[in-house]
């Protein structure tokens, strides 16, 4: 009887031991959840996000961050059932709902939630909620830089822009591109065509051929449908600025320079944040001066000369610095209240316009 | 109005057209066999990753439509046996086909390839001093091979229904499948072929994209094309050149909004995104008061049921 008992016993304390352990290492490891409505190879809006990710896990190690990257929920009512299983499992350190449609979803789920961090961009609204990080970025900034260089390298002064819809960091890259543009040469025509989708590879290729056909050289454009013009660019062998992320690659000679979010950069400050306790209330900028935006000039292209692109980076080391500075304004105040109400209300806009069919 | 107008508008148009039309035409067959598929959208995923695969292993354009049309016509057989033999719910079937074709397609998208690339697609083929032609040149003679034959099989489907004795078959089964039986003709065999007949041009209709229009394969490529295509059969009241037409009026409106950006003109870009399928609603509404819909479309045919 005895034996039994210190058996029983030998046994119940592996087992809580064992137990306490696997408790212990979870606490250890910071775990994220992510939904976004693209593909983690968009060459654009979810591949700087998961590509961030898989920089900090690089940086942490596997053992101390870990994420799950739910990707293609173009179905906000998808992206709500992930968002609430996520969040009800008590798994996780933070939740992201990466993209505006979703802000609606995370605004009702919060308050139910109060102990779960979550985050959404690209927006500056935390909804007044302690448990809600809201992040955006200052696309502009590097729409200004690409325009800038764009103008100077077009010889027909004619540039294209290939835009998504009309809201958050699109909008902003793209006025912020034709700021760009004319601050180099007034005289540069920038048309700009809003296919009202992010995901319309064919209309946004003969939007492109539309472009070109009126006398574009160059081109420039947002969103995952890039993959399209930049096929019409290669075709026509001619020139093109991107954004988001690095399409170089894919773009080969015609691609120019890119502007890249770096979501690292804000990761690490709201991972820091819930480490110490803040779950939210914090918003986010990516921006030249705290490194989240990154201007790399193309590495595939070998039509450029080292000489050439040497200039380029000077120029753009310039540029950075002025703006950063305030040198350079972008969008002068009068014209940041039209700016501001048109992110408002862009969550629903984009919601409606990327429900699938 | 000259700028808006303009040779490269009407020439989009039809590249534009090319896509619904190949799925439009594909559907046209099976619904006047009674048949409804709304799987066409995850069929032209599967024909468009298909090709795009195919030629970027192989470089070979042909083989690469050759693909297209197998993956299409095995697609086609599937929907086939889910709505002739088991007698599914065809609108829910096809729904099913289509997020098959839509996961699938990115499943093997992500495993096989893994970021965008962009391949050497079929160029466009000047067609000797019809090419030359002042603005019908561009409009008309300068587009790749896939453009002349998705516009070459409208005559030809035309010919197929109203003047040869299969064409008879798939009209009676889709009026009278009952009456068709009763005179010997098989209903399943024609449902088969047809909506396999339709799978292969969805699969054309997807390479057409990826190995011809665009030369990239990404997530959800077609963004809903099918679904258009089915809409355009609606239109063109189950006719071959209706179908046409719809499919050419609803991508000329797309063409010329594009068009009325490019230029610089200040159009509300919503207004401009909506225009197609307003113009293309209103028409629909015209179009159905004389529709003759296949009477039997959507119903499976038991032998014996009146």
């Amino acid at each position: 009887m005895l034996k039994q008992i210190r058996l029983f016993a030998l046994v119940a304390v592996l087992l809580l031991t064992t137990a306490l352990s696997a408790v212990h290492a979870q606490d250890d490891v910071f775990s994220v959840a992510v939904v976004s409505p693209s593909a983690t190879t968009d060459l654009a809006f979810s591949q700087s996000m998961y590509d961030a990710l898989v920089l900090i896990q690089e940086d942490m190690g596997e053992e101390a961050f870990e994420f799950v990257f739910q990707e293609g929920t173009f179905v906000v009512d998808d992206a709500a059932v992930a968002l609430r299983d996520w969040a009800s499992s008590g798994e996780y350190d933070l939740i992201i709902a990466h993209g505006s449609q979703y802000g609606s979803i995370v605004e009702e789920l919060a308050p139910e939630f109060p102990d779960v961090s979550f985050a959404w961009g690209t927006d500056e609204n935390t909804f007044g909620l302690d448990n809600v990080f809201a992040y955006t970025v200052a696309a502009e900034e590097g729409g200004f830089i690409n325009g800038f260089l764009a103008a100077q390298f077009s010889a027909t002064g004619n540039i294209g822009v290939v835009g998504p819809i009309e809201v958050g960091d699109a909008k902003l890259y793209v006025d912020g591109f034709k700021v760009g543009a004319n601050y180099a040469n007034p005289e540069t025509v920038v048309n700009v065509t809003y296919i009202q989708s992010f995901s319309d590879v064919p209309l946004a290729t003969e939007a492109a051929r539309a472009l070109i056909a009126n006398g574009a050289d160059i081109l420039t454009g947002t969103a995952q449908m890039v993959v399209g013009p930049i096929a019409v660019v290669q075709e026509e062998e001619l020139m093109w600025f991107g954004t988001q992320a690095s399409q170089a690659e894919l773009a080969g000679d015609v691609g120019v320079m890119f502007q890249i979010y770096r979501w690292d950069v804000i990761l690490k400050d709201m991972i820091a944040a819930i480490e110490e306790g803040t779950l939210g209330g914090e918003t986010y900028v990516l921006t030249l001066e705290n490194e989240g935006l990154e201007i790399e000039i193309s590495p595939f292209n070998t039509v450029l000369s080292d000489e050439g692109k040497a200039a380029m980076q000077e120029e753009i080391d310039g540029l950075i610095a002025q703006i950063i500075a305030k040198e350079i304004v972008i969008f002068p105040e009068e014209d940041m209240a039209t700016a501001e109400a048109m992110m408002d209300g862009t969550a629903e806009a984009t919601a409606e316009a990327t429900t699938a069919p | 109005m000259s700028d808006i107008l303009t040779a490269s508008v009407f020439a989009s148009t039809l590249r534009l057209a090319t896509p619904y039309l190949f799925a439009s035409l594909g559907e046209m067959f099976g619904q006047r066999s009674g048949v409804l598929n709304l799987g066409v959208d995850g069929i032209m995923l599967m024909g468009a990753f298909g090709a795009f695969y195919t030629v970027l292993i192989t470089q070979n354009l042909i083989l690469g439509v050759l693909v297209a049309l197998i993956i299409g016509a095995l697609l086609g057989l599937v929907t086939a046996f889910i709505s002739v033999t088991l007698k599914a719910e065809q609108g829910i079937s096809g729904i099913g086909m289509y997020l098959f074709g839509l996961g699938m397609s990115e499943l093997l998208f992500q495993k096989l390839i893994g970021t965008p690339k962009s391949i050497s697609g079929f160029p466009p083929i000047s067609l000797p001093i019809l090419s030359d032609l002042p603005i019908l040149g561009e409009i008309f003679f300068r587009h790749n091979i896939l453009v002349y034959l998705a516009f070459a099989l409208v005559p030809i489907s035309a010919y197929i229904l109203r003047s040869t004795t299969w064409g008879l078959m798939i009209r009676a089964v889709g009026q009278n499948p009952t009456a068709a039986d009763a005179m010997g003709v098989s209903v399943t065999r024609v449902r088969y072929a047809t909506v396999t007949i339709g799978g292969m041009l969805s699969g054309l209709a997807g390479a057409s994209l990826s190995i011809a229009l665009l030369n990239v394969f990404q997530q959800n490529l077609t963004s809903g094309l099918g679904f258009i295509a089915v809409a355009l059969v609606y239109f063109g009241r189950w006719q071959p050149w209706g179908v046409m037409l719809g499919a050419v009026l609803f991508s000329f409106v797309q063409a010329l909004q594009l068009q009325i950006s490019a230029i610089g003109i200040d159009v509300p870009d919503e207004f401009a995104a909506m225009s197609p399928y307003v113009i293309t609603i209103i028409a629909l509404v015209f179009a159905s008061k004389q529709a003759e819909k296949p009477t039997a479309l959507t119903k499976p045919f038991v032998r014996g049921d009146s």
